[in-house]
């Protein structure tokens, strides 16, 4: 989902998460409406969310961050666990560390952490490439591909429209609050009316 | 080598005038804060109403003792009050959550500033302090005290064997002309300070009593199990999630209802424990659990608010400095300087009557210096 | 909005007209009395947490403030008392020599002890100064820990030579007098209305001391804070017996009107119900000017620009951050224009009962009722705080003989006469007190938070 700012790209994640109260329509959900469920109900049902800020619990470990991600889960998550610190080493090796002393880049990647050890079916990414250098970009965006792969649909939010489009499997554009264009990533990139617009 | 005993008395005599008292103070006031932090950590708002809630606690423990001694029970050497905790920390969780559902948890759904839950809290202090009084009176009370049985119905001799001739007197009354026996049941002592003066010969000593025991074993152990539940425990370790990021915490599927049931029913607990330890050692009066939420305030944000280690930590110190500032050293300076430079007057920093000034100065500092506090909690 | 004022200042009067009838006049008088002089009180706190929403926790001690003003603003000058006395005496036609000459060695020993208190004092204010230079000059000297350590020092030594005038002056002080006058200073003898301004102008300024620690909190910490203060204020009230005579009390204030002693003499000679209802209706005059004078201040500035801004910066203080507005300052403006009229009324509350009693000063009635009374009055308007003050005041006194009228019906009813029970509840009714009040703040909150008499104005 990509827009200039204030189109509400943000008001649309809460909303299909239920921080935001629908005032018309509906969010479905593998084929149920869950626009009467808390949010807590519906991160029951797969969805996780890794907000843009205050996005990991600074007081505990790294692994507790985790740990509360499984929070909910009644199974042996020891997988899951393992699969975040082969997508993120650098979790694994600070793995005791108080999550306030991580740098941002890796304060996102724990955030990111978080939110798949719930094994979600729908991962949504709150500009997760805002203020960070263009090399960790990179590696994010590398890190969303091969969630990805692993199965999992992903809607991220992002302001770095152009690169966010160019990995994008399907991209929403939102202008003033309303969906103007909803296509394939790289036809969107082709787009003369969106690149005009933002693309710059 | 008449010096050393000179040093020995000096410490003998801060042992039992500075570090026993504060250590047991300090207990309290960590347990108290424990309570205080964890609201204020979880429910970010500053809970006005402890004290009375530690009362509450306490008061329940003396009417269990009263009736006790009513049927002639005596429990000696262990006291009747620790015999009746599990029946006051029951009642008190059973308030607190009581309390949370009619009053505070309305206010959380309507996203209301702290201020106003503090508020409410005043009006619950109100309530409780009414409820209290009016249930026991706002007298003070011992858990020892004098009761009169008419001597038919009591043993009197095996009485005398366990407590002791002191504690048991019979008497005439004098409307009804019956016998009677007044039974004292006393405090369970290890060595009295004159025992030990005995023993050693030397001028000062201290004293131990079970009471004072009892309060640091009671501190260390709910410290520890308070830790194993934080740290360990998956509802520990949630309510550390929710007290860092509700937000979060709301996302990560944690559920806010079971977090507050809970926390109310550990800080009902804590307050109950802490109230009936110390009611113990000191008897039971209303107005001085009120008095000690300025010093239990003044512990949890010296120690970091929202740190249950900050709390225990805070407790101690604030209870250190109160007892240090306001002791009178006229006996220790004596011990330890040379003859002719014999101290006359009081050596005393601020009068006993500024005990808790010295909490609130204490407080003030912090709050200038470094608002965080020592383990940098939140600065709500 | 006018016709609930009236409809609620009209039900006032006749709860306090209906009191007349039922009790007594005195009793209503009274009431209505005390009633006024916490509105004043609640007023000061309304300017404080309704225009500028800061939670002062430390009401009482700036009653208290009020009230030792009146003790050291209007009572005889202890050392002039044992003067006149010791003239009286050597005029006396059978004299007793000795009494005169012990009562001549006790005033030489309080002047002079007079004389080392002040000097004292002047060496305490002189090590003051001279630690807050010492700090400036040495900011840029040394490093920051041989500063503190060099300042920590000067201000220990200058304690000690403070303390070893202080000490022994104020045993002296402390130990000498002549009959109630005793034990203490004493004060200036200026009248008693002198005494009520110098309240509050001494609360004021204890309130910028304070504001300056204590106003950058939010309000959490705030009430926490002032809470913490007014403990030590009236610890310092308490036990510094040779300012206040701690807790042997000041009594025998002088009034500012004829007592209903003075009312039953000549040239008067009213009867002792009429003495006390007269007396009663002057003093609630007098009141009634200050506390109409008061009120009309406070609405003018309410509506004036500088009200306005106050509002603007309670309800959204980051776009008035943003705007440029000195937060902090105004915010000690408040305070110290709040706290005055907590002085005020302390003063006045003192007068009414003519002693100075700090023993009495506990949180809950001096602080905590007057919050009952500002939210349940309506914060924000000052109508309301008078209503409230009135209201909560009836209240509280009437608790307790509706209480007792209640368990008696229910003794009557269930227990017999002797029975325990009923002798417990005849005891225990002064604690419905508190009980009602705790339901009545919790039901208001929740219920009608905005209070009987709601804040007129626009607000969040």
């Amino acid at each position: 989902m990509v827009g200039p700012n204030g189109a509400g790209k943000t008001t649309v994640m809460k909303a299909i998460l239920g921080m935001i109260n629908l005032t018309g329509g509906s969010v479905i959900f593998k084929g149920e409406d869950v626009t009467s469920l808390p949010p807590q109900s519906r991160v029951v049902r797969g969805m996780a969310m890794v907000p843009q800020n205050h996005n990991v619990f600074t007081s505990l470990s790294i692994e507790e961050n985790l740990e509360m991600g499984a929070y909910l889960r009644k199974d042996d998550y020891s997988a899951s666990l393992e699969q975040v610190f082969s997508l993120f080493p650098v979790l694994r090796e600070k793995r005791t560390q108080v999550a306030g002393e991580l740098s941002g880049g890796q304060r996102q990647q724990l955030a990111v952490g978080r939110a798949l050890m719930t094994q979600p079916d729908l991962l949504m990414l709150d500009e997760p490439t805002a203020g960070v250098s263009p090399i960790v970009m990179n590696e994010i965006f590398d890190q969303v591909l091969r969630i990805r792969d692993q199965g999992i649909g992903i809607l991220i939010v992002e302001q770095n429209a152009r690169q966010a489009l160019s990995i994008a499997d399907v991209g929403y554009v939102l202008v003033n609050g309303k969906n103007r264009h909803t296509a394939k990533g790289y036809e969107l990139l082709n787009n003369p009316d969106v690149r005009q617009s933002f693309l710059g | 080598m008449a010096y050393l005993t000179d040093v020995a008395n000096a410490f003998l005599w801060l042992f039992n005038f500075l570090i026993l008292p504060a250590t047991t103070y300090g207990s309290t006031l960590a347990l108290g804060a424990l309570g205080v932090t964890l609201v204020f950590g979880i429910l970010r708002f500053a809970n006005f109403a402890h004290g009375d809630m530690m009362a509450f606690g306490t008061m329940i423990s003396l009417i269990g003792v009263e009736f006790l001694n009513w049927l002639g029970i005596f429990t000696y050497p262990i006291p009747a009050g620790i015999l009746f905790l599990p029946v006051a920390i029951i009642l008190t969780a059973l308030l607190a959550i009581t309390l949370d559902r009619t009053v505070y948890r309305y206010y959380r759904s309507i996203k209301s500033p702290p201020v106003v839950m503090l508020m409410a809290s005043i009006g619950v202090m109100f309530l409780l302090n009414g409820l209290i009084r009016l249930i026991k009176g706002p007298e003070l009370q011992i858990f020892n005290a004098r009761r009169i049985f008419p001597a038919n119905k009591i043993d009197t001799v095996e009485l005398i064997e366990r407590f002791g001739d002191r504690a048991v007197q019979t008497k005439t009354d004098f409307v009804t002309q019956e016998k009677v026996v007044q039974v004292t049941e006393p405090e369970f002592v290890f060595f009295t300070v004159h025992d030990f003066k005995q023993a050693t010969g030397l001028s000062e000593g201290f004293g131990l009593d079970l009471i004072q025991v009892l309060t640091v074993a009671f501190a260390v152990t709910l410290f520890i199990a308070l830790y194993w539940f934080l740290m360990r425990t998956r509802l520990g370790k949630g309510m550390r999630a929710f007290s860092d990021n509700e937000d979060l915490a709301l996302l990560s599927g944690i559920d806010p209802r079971r977090i507050v049931t809970w926390m109310w029913l550990i800080t009902g607990a804590l307050a109950a424990i802490a109230g009936t330890i110390y009611g113990l050692d000191k008897g039971y009066k209303p107005f001085t659990y009120f008095q000690m939420v300025l010093p239990i305030f003044a512990a949890t944000i010296v120690g970091g608010i929202g740190k249950p280690q900050g709390a225990i930590v805070g407790g101690y110190l604030v209870a250190f400095s109160e007892i240090m500032i306001t002791a009178n050293y006229k006996k220790v300076a004596n011990y330890l300087l040379p003859e002719n430079w014999e101290v006359e007057g009081n050596l005393q920093l601020l009068g006993t009557e500024y005990k808790f000034s010295v909490s609130f100065l204490l407080l003030v500092i912090v709050l200038l210096l470094r608002p965080s506090g020592i383990f940098r909690g939140k600065v709500i | 909005m006018n016709r609930r004022v009236v409809i609620v200042f009209g039900s006032l009067l006749a709860l306090i007209t209906l009191t007349g009838f039922m009790q007594s006049w005195s009793i209503a008088l009274s009431l209505l009395t005390v009633g006024l002089i916490s509105s004043v009180i609640a007023l000061g706190l309304n300017i404080q947490w309704g225009y500028a929403g800061l939670f002062n926790a430390g009401v009482m001690a700036f009653s208290a403030i009020g009230a030792i003003a009146c003790v050291l603003v209007s009572m005889p000058w202890v050392t002039d008392v044992m003067l006149a006395g010791l003239a009286s005496l050597q005029t006396d036609a059978d004299k007793n020599q000795q009494a005169i000459d012990l009562l001549q060695q006790d005033i030489s020993g309080r002047l002079e002890a007079e004389r080392h208190l002040a000097w004292a004092w002047v060496i305490g204010c002189a090590t003051g100064l001279l630690a807050i230079i010492v700090n400036r000059i040495l900011k840029v000297l040394v490093t920051p820990r041989s500063r503190r350590l060099l300042v920590t020092a000067v201000l220990g030594v200058g304690l000690v030579i403070f303390r070893s005038s202080f000490d022994p002056a104020t045993a002296v002080i402390e130990s000498t007098g002549f009959g109630d006058n005793s034990k203490y200073l004493g004060g200036l003898g200026l009248p008693i209305i002198i005494a009520w301004i110098a309240g509050g102008a001494l609360a004021a300024l204890t309130a910028w001391v304070i504001g300056r620690i204590a106003l950058g909190l939010r309000s959490d910490y705030l009430a926490i804070a002032t809470l913490g203060i007014s403990e030590i204020v009236i610890a310092l009230l308490k036990n510094e017996n040779w300012l206040t005579r701690g807790t042997l009390n000041v009594t025998g204030l002088p009034s500012p009107v004829p007592t209903a002693k003075m009312l039953q003499d000549p040239p008067y000679l009213f009867s002792i119900s009429s003495s006390l209802i007269v007396n009663s209706v002057l003093f609630i005059s007098i009141i009634a000017v200050f506390l109409l004078f008061f009120l009309w201040l406070a609405h003018r500035a309410l509506h004036s620009p500088w009200g306005r801004m106050m509002r603007a910066i309670r309800d959204n203080e980051e776009t008035a951050n943003a705007m440029g507005k000195d937060i902090v300052m105004r915010h000690r403006q408040v305070f110290i224009l709040g706290c005055f009229l907590l002085g005020v009324g302390g003063a006045m509350l003192a007068t009414h009962v003519l002693q100075f009693e700090p023993s009495s000063y506990h949180p809950l009635r001096y602080t905590f009722l007057v919050w009952v009374m500002v939210i349940v009055g309506g914060s924000g308007n000052n109508l309301g705080s008078i209503a409230g003050g009135i209201l909560i005041w009836f209240a509280w006194i009437q608790a307790e003989p509706a209480a007792a009228w209640v368990f008696q019906l229910v003794g009557d009813g269930f227990f017999l006469e002797g029975s325990p029970v009923r002798d417990l509840l005849e005891i225990r009714a002064p604690q419905m007190r508190t009980l009602l009040m705790g339901v009545i703040l919790l039901l208001v909150l929740r219920f009608a938070p905005r209070g009987i008499l709601p804040e007129t104005l626009q607000h969040k």
